[in-house]
Order: structure tokens, then C-alpha cells, then sequence
């Protein structure tokens, strides 16, 4: 790391001292932290350590030196650690900040310097764009390219954890499926509610069928549904990544998009969007002109889980062939959003679904935004816990409600061998329970 | 200081990936869960088994390096912090369960296994572990021997002393010593086990100890009497145990303390009565049934406005659980928590809670108050803010006074959570010149470097300040 002084007094300058005062050290978070227990037991990778290395830095006990960086880098930032500690310390926002310090700070080398140039400023924030890479995806998959390069065996040449995630990309829709995508959809009982739909960059592209599946279902609950043309990437992947300038000027856009529209809600189906998007009051929270505004659009976030079960869709008689379930927690749905119960009781509402609560199932899954891409060794090593407690449930399907989680599902899947499982979306499955139990009214069918 | 020379000797006993001494490893082992105390060690250190740790021991008595053992760092005496600086001795190698005795009722372990983990173990096997001090999550089993940690379930079962039957302790020259055993009865020689239990790491290291366990109780019951006035919910706890009944568990909550609480757990908490009283029985159906409806009883003698018992394990749970996070939720009201754990005999317990509350008055600071009513165990705690040095003045001056009147009471300085430091300057006032000789004796005798955690249980002077500031 270079220039310390500089970083060490942008800590002074921007850390929240009463926050980091807030931690008293009872370390009730530690056997909630996945670094933690998976580097066995290193304080240093626990949000206390971390919380007393951003307080030492500040408090020039120390100087943010490389250990401090890493110890900060290989945080998942799942903020299990907030959901249990009785302090009540943000842990989240304090290492968002310590993470854009030294980001801003930071010498990267050329090639990956121009992989976040490409990723943060040139590819999540235009939907268009996002629409063509996956477009690109589809042409390898459909165009033989994909068998070829497998029969080649050139997917030796990548590590292995990103040709296991080559093998387990969804088959993902065509150009022209992800340009006419639908801006209003209207409910198909009477309207109950009139709700915004946050669509979301991977949602709306590689994983479209569940965006459609969501709108289906909300529809079929009693939801007007409008989805603004003018909304964009959440910002997570930057905020997370110490790219804090970018996520703002992303949260700016789309509360321009929502605020508006006259909606009850504003709902997602993406946790890490969604505990994105009901934080944008504190992204924003020191701009005068945007944090009344940021205030007024999260209170409207939510997630599709909550507004079906606001609705009553487990108040009705579904069922769904025989099948054992367990839930995976996103971590950010349930620590941030503080949304766990809804996707349990969706769940366990249908008959033919045997739910199993798997052990810590709100133990994060690795996956973690692009966790697994840049820390794959404790990545693979959070998911293989993972994979055992899901494997002790005998489930043949694992339910999740984000879709880098469920990517990391389908890796584990793929990687533990296991053949006669699946990993879906929460609304894939209570879709399939409705188209189960009801034909499909042909209104239902046209969507999109 | 660690000369080049004794970093490689100790290097080649466990490994270059067990010892370090960056500067942010040392940072993080600098603290523990007591406020306002910091030092960095010199390096800290994880041994893998009991020969380890001799070795590391043997090396730091000939150059005069502290050790300080530490579990998961949850103390609330300062007993883990490096304040002199040496080695910080880990036990994250050391933390299996290395047999469950179904026939003699025992379980021996290693220092480092999670309180928890072994209780979910034990009771897997229809066993009980009862000590279940509200850290147990994440606190070590040789933590909670070093600290003779209590819990919710002390009144009636005892504290940790009152289960460990047996030790393996590496002494300062390196010698490994084991006390005791799996022996109902034992009278050979002085009661080593006993004397090594709560002693904070400053006589000799815990490598191994064999636990009692007890048979699982058959069932349990938990109820909240509800108060409007303080010394009410306090006379209670007194007329329970002066009518023979001994629950499990039994627990007072002032109402700032339930108010934070509340606001942590989200359960329902009643917030608007100035005190509640957490009762739990646990034992056969037929006297659990008899015992709560007796103590449901009493309460209402002592004018409770209201006893609901939980009707379901989770509202139980949830009713513990509150309990347990009481201090941390604390620590949200301002960005410094003091905690105290002043404990007088059951009997002084209504007075006691008077005395806090005038004290609290006198210095003008605020003071909740939780705690093992029921083993006349308190923990008076103090929101305030370190930076504010003229509340902070007051609040010491306040706990003087809460010390002084435990003793007065007939108690003690700390009923659980230890010496340390922190009440180091205090402990006198309770043993007086001639108990400190006397253990100092013991300190010498067994640790003639003093390299054992030095700096904890004795302090060089008498009666400082409670808060000190790096």
C-alpha cells in the first residue's frame, strides 16, 4: 500500500469515531463471522479484529499497513456480525468506508486496473451494454462454441473455481428476448397494490426467467406493476469494492427513476440489490440536496418475499411435486433487510415441499458479490460448510433469494458432484407451485 | 522484548505459522472485552499440544518474557490484556473434547473447546454442563476455569469451580502438573484443582481439565414477575430463597436495562415497569410445577403488578437470551460502557440495589442494573464517554463508593468476572494486607519470575482509579 500517512489521516478524517467507539469488544459476533471460523480463529479476520485495526489506524497505533489491507480484503462483507451484536455497531458502513479509503489509495497493477475500469464504470452501470455481454454469453452457449472449447479441454486453462462457473451459467435468453422487456404490467385480480419493480442488472439479463417469474407472481397477488426504463445498477458492487463516487452517482439515477412514479413499494428480488437500495439514505446521507429524497425512496424497499406474504400467497392451497427443501439466508436479505421469515413461510406453505432448515443456514455462502472471484480459496472454503450442512438435510432442492448466491449454489452442486439437486430461486419455485396447482389463466402466460 | 534468538527457538517449537509478531496481529490481541484497556503483546503464539507449550513456557522463564494465556478474549477484568507486553498464548489448536465419560459423569477436554460446543455436546448424551456464563458462545472452557466464570444458572448450580475435577497445568518452570481426577473423593494433598481455578492465568498454564457433569434435568419452566418499584422485585428475590425454594435461575433487570434490551431483541419486553425479575426451576414436572407457582406466589406478596410465565422453549429462550445480551445492549446507549460486579450475601440484596440507586444520585451518573440477583451478584453499569473526563471522574468515584458498600454489606468486589486490573487496586479492601501476603506468597512460591499474565490480581498500589486510559 502506498502513501500511509495520507490513508492513515483520511481514516482520522472519515472513519466514524463513535462508531468504531460503539464496538465494546464483547466479540458475541466471532462465531458468526465465516473468516473467522474458516482461517481458524484468526482475530484478525474478525469483525472485532477488524473493527480494532480501523480504530488503531485512526488512533495512529498503527499504520495501515498490508496485514491491515488484507484483513479488510478478505471480510465477505455477509454483516452476519450485525445481526447479533447487541451494541448495535455498523460494521457494514465502517468497512465500506475503511474499503473506499484505501481503494482510493491504492496502485492497482495495469490489468487490473483496466478489469475494474471495465467492470465498475463500463459494463454494470449500462444496462444496454450488460444486455450484449450476455448476449455474447448466450452466442458461446448456443453456438457450439461452448462444446467446442469443452471438448478442447481449454477450460483446463482457467483456474479451476471459474471453469466449474463456466459449467453452471444458466442457458441465458437471446438479444432479442432481453430487448423487449416489459415496462407495465397489470395485475390479474383486482389491483391491491401499485408496486415498482427494481429489475436489476444480472436479474434482467442472465437470470431474466426469474424476473419474469417474480412479476408473475406479483401480479397473480394483486400488483399494478411499473418498471422505469430509466433505472440502473444498484451501485453494490461498487460501494462494496471501494468505488463509493460511482455508487452514489448510480443511487442519484435511480431514485430519479422511482421517485415519481406513484407506487405503494418498491420491490426486489436480488437481497444484495435490495440491502443495497435501503441503504442509499446512509450513502447519502451527508448530501443535502439528495437525503430527504434517498429517505423517501427506501422506505418503499422491499423484498418479493414480504409483499407475497403481505398479500397472503401462502394463505392459499399450493402444492408442488414431493420434494425436500432447505433455504439458503442471502446474507444481505436477512442481515440488512432483516427479511428471514417471509421466504420460510412462502416455503413451508406448499404441500409436497418437506422444508429442512439446514444448519447455519444464515451462515453466508462465499458467494458474496465477486467474492468468489478474487478470494476463491476462502470462498470455496466457506462453500464446502456450506455444501455439508446442506447435504446433511438430504435436500434435493436449495432455495435462495439472490443470484450471486445461487450461482454459488449450482457451483457447489457441481463441485460436491451431487446429481439429483437443484438450486433455485425462491420465486422459480413457488412459480412452478402455482403453475402446478392451477393451469395457467393465458393472461399469465403472455407476460412479458 | 523477544531477542532474534528466542523468536527463532520459539519458531522452531510451533511452527513459523503459529507465532507472530505483525504489527497487526499483535494489535488484535491487545484488548479484550473490558473497556479502556490496551497494549500490544511482543508476539502472540498457538501451541498445538500440552509439550508446546512447556517448551514456549521453559524458554520464557529464562529470559523473562510474561505469557499471557488467552481463550476468546471476552473478560471484562482486563485479565487478558497484555498490559506488560510478552507473548499472548492462543489455544485455537487446542480445542478438542477428548472424552465423554458416560460411566463417571465427566468430560476432559482441552483448554481451547467453545463453552457451548461442549455443553451441546454433553447434552447430546442426556448430560448437563450447568456453568453458562452469557459469553458461553464464544468463550473457552479455559477461559471460564482461569475466570471461575458464573451464568445464568449459578443459584442453584454453582459456578465453573464447582465442576472442574481435574487439571493439567504447565508451571512456570515448565513442569506439567495434573490435580485431581475423576474421583468423587480425593484428600491427597493440598486442593491444587481448586487453587488454579479463577487464578487468571497467573500461577501456571491450563492445558487440560476434566469436568463433572451432572444428569439432564427432565424439565424447566421460566417466568417474568413484572415490578413498579425496584426494591419490591429486590425483597422478592430474598423471601424466594428465605422460603426454601432454590430456583435456577433468578434474575433482575432494572428498566433502562430493559428498555435497551428491548430495543436489541424486539420480543415484547414489558419496558414500562421499573423492574422484572427472570425466574427459572427447572427438575421433575411435579416440583418445577409446585416451585413456580410458590415463587409466582411470593412475587405477588412482594406486590409484583404481573407474573407471566413463557408458554412456549422459544419465548423461554428468547427471555434468556435478552438476559444474556444485557451489557453489550448497553453499550449502545453511550460509546463507553463501564460494568461493575459488586455481590453481597442473597440477603443484602435490596439493600444493595438501594445503595446503587442513591449512589448513582449522589454523583449525578446514570447506573442500570442487572444481574444474578439471586447469588447477590450485580452488575451495576455506567454509560458514559470515555473523552468526558469529568463524568468519567464521577462514575469512578461512584463505583468506589458501590465497592465499599458491598464490602460494608458483607460482600465481595467481583462476584465473577475477576480482578485483572481492573479492580486490582480494590482487591485489598477485601482481603485486607494480610489475604494479599498470603497469596502473594502463593505467587511467588509458584511463579518466582513472575511471568505468569503479571501485572493482574496484584496491584502496585492500592486504590486507583477504576478507568485507565492508555
Amino acid at each position: 500500500m502506498t502513501n500511509k500517512p495520507h490513508i492513515q489521516q483520511q481514516f482520522q478524517a472519515r472513519m466514524n469515531e463513535d462508531e468504531l467507539l460503539n464496538c465494546m469488544r464483547c466479540g458475541f459476533c466471532l462465531p458468526t463471522c465465516p473468516t473467522y471460523i474458516e482461517s481458524g480463529f484468526q482475530e484478525s479476520h474478525s469483525p472485532r479484529g477488524r473493527i480494532a485495526l480501523m480504530k488503531a489506524v485512526v488512533d495512529g497505533l498503527i499504520e495501515p499497513d498490508e496485514d491491515v489491507e488484507r484483513s479488510l480484503q478478505l471480510c465477505l462483507g455477509c454483516r452476519a456480525c450485525e445481526s447479533v451484536c447487541p451494541s448495535g455497531v455498523r460494521y457494514g458502513h465502517l468497512l465500506e468506508e475503511a474499503r473506499d479509503i484505501i481503494a482510493q489509495h491504492k496502485t492497482y497493477s495495469p490489468i487490473v486496473r483496466f478489469i475494474r475500469h471495465i467492470v465498475f464504470k463500463q459494463l454494470f452501470p449500462h444496462p444496454k451494454r450488460m444486455r450484449m455481454v450476455t448476449a455474447l454469453i448466450g452466442f458461446y452457449q448456443r453456438s457450439g462454441l461452448q462444446t467446442l472449447v469443452r471438448k478442447l479441454g481449454l477450460l483446463r486453462l482457467l483456474p479451476s473455481h471459474l471453469a466449474t462457473m463456466e459449467n453452471v451459467l444458466p442457458n441465458v435468453p437471446t438479444w432479442k428476448q432481453m430487448n423487449e422487456r416489459p415496462t407495465h404490467v397489470e395485475s390479474l385480480i383486482p389491483r391491491k397494490r401499485r408496486v415498482a419493480f427494481f429489475r436489476g442488472c444480472l436479474m434482467d439479463t442472465m437470470f431474466m426467467d426469474i424476473n419474469d417469474a417474480t412479476m408473475k407472481l406479483l401480479q397473480l397477488v394483486g400488483c399494478d406493476i411499473v418498471i422505469p426504463e430509466t433505472q440502473t445498477c444498484c451501485g453494490a458492487l461498487h460501494g462494496h469494492s471501494g468505488e463509493k463516487a460511482d455508487a452514489k452517482t448510480l443511487a442519484k439515477r435511480n431514485i430519479e427513476a422511482f421517485e415519481t412514479l406513484d407506487v405503494d413499494y418498491i420491490i426486489t428480488n436480488a437481497g444484495g440489490c435490495g440491502a443495497f437500495l435501503i441503504e442509499y439514505d446512509h450513502l447519502l446521507k451527508d448530501d443535502p440536496v439528495w437525503a430527504e429524497r434517498a429517505k423517501a425512496f427506501v422506505a418503499k424497499i422491499k423484498d418479493v418475499s414480504v409483499i407475497l406474504v403481505e398479500l397472503g400467497f401462502h394463505h392459499k392451497d399450493w402444492h408442488a411435486p414431493n420434494q425436500i427443501v432447505t433455504y439458503q439466508d442471502s446474507c444481505h436479505l436477512r442481515n440488512v433487510m432483516k427479511t428471514a421469515k417471509e421466504p420460510r413461510l412462502l416455503l413451508q406453505s406448499i404441500a409436497g415441499v418437506e422444508f429442512r432448515e439446514m444448519k447455519d443456514a444464515d451462515r453466508c455462502c462465499g458467494s458474496a458479490g465477486i467474492y468468489n472471484i478474487i478470494e476463491p480459496d476462502m470462498s470455496m472454503q466457506v462453500l464446502d460448510y456450506k455444501m455439508e450442512q446442506a447435504k446433511q438435510t438430504k435436500a434435493t432442492t436449495i432455495v435462495t433469494a439472490n443470484p450471486g448466491c445461487l450461482l454459488q449454489m449450482k457451483l457447489g452442486i457441481e463441485r460436491e458432484g451431487l446429481t439429483n439437486v437443484r438450486a433455485v430461486h425462491l420465486v422459480e419455485l413457488l412459480l412452478e407451485a402455482v403453475e402446478a396447482t392451477t393451469q395457467m389463466d393465458e393472461p399469465l402466460k403472455q407476460i412479458g | 522484548m523477544i531477542t532474534e534468538q528466542v523468536k527463532r527457538q520459539l519458531i522452531d517449537i510451533v511452527g513459523a505459522e503459529n507465532y507472530d509478531d505483525s504489527k497487526a496481529g499483535r494489535l488484535v490481541y491487545s484488548y479484550d472485552a473490558t473497556p479502556n484497556f490496551q497494549s500490544l503483546p511482543d508476539a502472540v503464539i498457538a501451541p498445538r499440544h500440552t509439550k508446546e507449550v512447556s517448551e514456549i513456557v521453559k524458554i520464557c522463564n529464562e529470559h523473562r518474557i510474561p505469557i499471557i494465556p488467552r481463550g476468546s478474549g471476552t473478560n471484562l477484568c482486563a485479565g487478558t490484556c497484555p498490559t506488560e507486553g510478552g507473548i499472548v498464548m492462543l489455544f485455537k489448536h487446542m480445542n478438542r473434547i477428548l472424552e465423554i465419560d458416560e460411566e463417571n459423569l465427566t468430560v476432559t477436554v482441552q483448554p481451547g473447546v467453545i463453552t457451548l460446543d461442549l455443553i451441546h455436546a454433553v447434552e447430546a448424551k442426556g448430560l448437563f454442563y450447568p456453568p453458562d456464563p452469557s459469553s458461553m458462545k464464544i468463550s473457552t472452557i479455559g477461559g471460564n476455569i482461569n475466570e471461575n466464570s458464573g451464568g445464568l444458572r449459578g443459584l442453584k448450580y454453582g459456578v465453573t469451580r464447582d465442576y472442574v475435577m481435574g487439571l493439567e497445568v504447565v508451571l512456570a518452570n515448565g513442569d506439567v502438573i495434573r490435580t485431581g481426577g475423576k474421583l468423587a473423593k480425593d484428600v491427597a494433598g493440598y486442593d491444587l484443582t481448586r487453587l488454579f481455578v479463577g487464578s487468571e492465568g497467573t500461577l501456571g498454564i491450563i492445558t487440560e481439565a476434566t469436568l463433572k457433569l451432572i444428569p439432564m434435568p427432565e424439565t424447566k419452566k421460566t417466568m417474568l414477575a413484572l415490578y413498579e418499584d425496584l426494591e419490591a422485585a429486590a425483597r422478592s428475590v430474598s423471601a424466594i430463597i428465605a422460603n426454601k425454594i432454590i430456583p435456577t435461575t433468578l434474575e433482575f433487570l432494572d428498566q433502562p436495562t430493559l428498555q435497551v434490551v428491548e430495543s436489541f431483541v424486539n420480543i415484547g419486553l414489558p419496558t414500562d415497569v421499573k423492574a422484572v425479575l427472570l425466574i427459572e426451576q427447572d427438575g421433575p414436572k411435579e416440583v418445577v410445577e409446585r416451585d413456580m407457582e410458590a415463587m409466582a406466589r411470593i412475587c405477588r406478596e412482594e406486590n409484583a403488578i404481573s407474573v407471566q410465565v413463557a408458554q412456549t422453549e422459544e419465548e423461554a429462550n428468547n427471555l434468556r437470551t435478552a438476559r444474556r445480551s444485557a451489557l453489550s445492549a448497553l453499550a449502545r446507549l453511550k460509546p463507553t460502557t463501564i460494568l461493575e460486579d459488586a455481590t453481597v450475601p442473597r440477603s443484602q440484596i435490596a439493600n444493595m440495589v438501594k445503595a446503587i440507586n442513591d449512589i448513582a444520585k449522589t454523583y449525578n451518573v446514570n447506573i442500570c442494573t442487572f444481574g444474578h440477583a439471586g447469588d447477590g451478584n450485580l452488575h451495576p453499569t455506567c454509560p458514559t464517554d470515555v473523552r468526558d473526563k469529568d463524568e468519567l471522574h464521577r462514575v469512578e468515584q461512584a463505583f468506589e463508593d458501590i465497592f465499599a458498600k458491598a464490602i460494608e454489606l458483607g460482600g465481595t468486589i467481583t462476584g465473577e468476572h475477576g480482578v485483572g486490573v481492573m479492580k486490582a487496586p480494590y482487591l485489598e479492601w477485601k482481603l485486607g494486607k494480610e489475604g494479599i501476603a498470603a497469596m502473594k506468597a502463593i505467587k511467588q512460591a509458584l511463579d518466582p519470575n513472575n511471568i505468569m499474565n503479571p501485572g493482574k490480581v496484584f496491584a502496585k498500589s492500592t486504590r486507583k482509579r477504576v478507568v485507565i486510559t492508555r
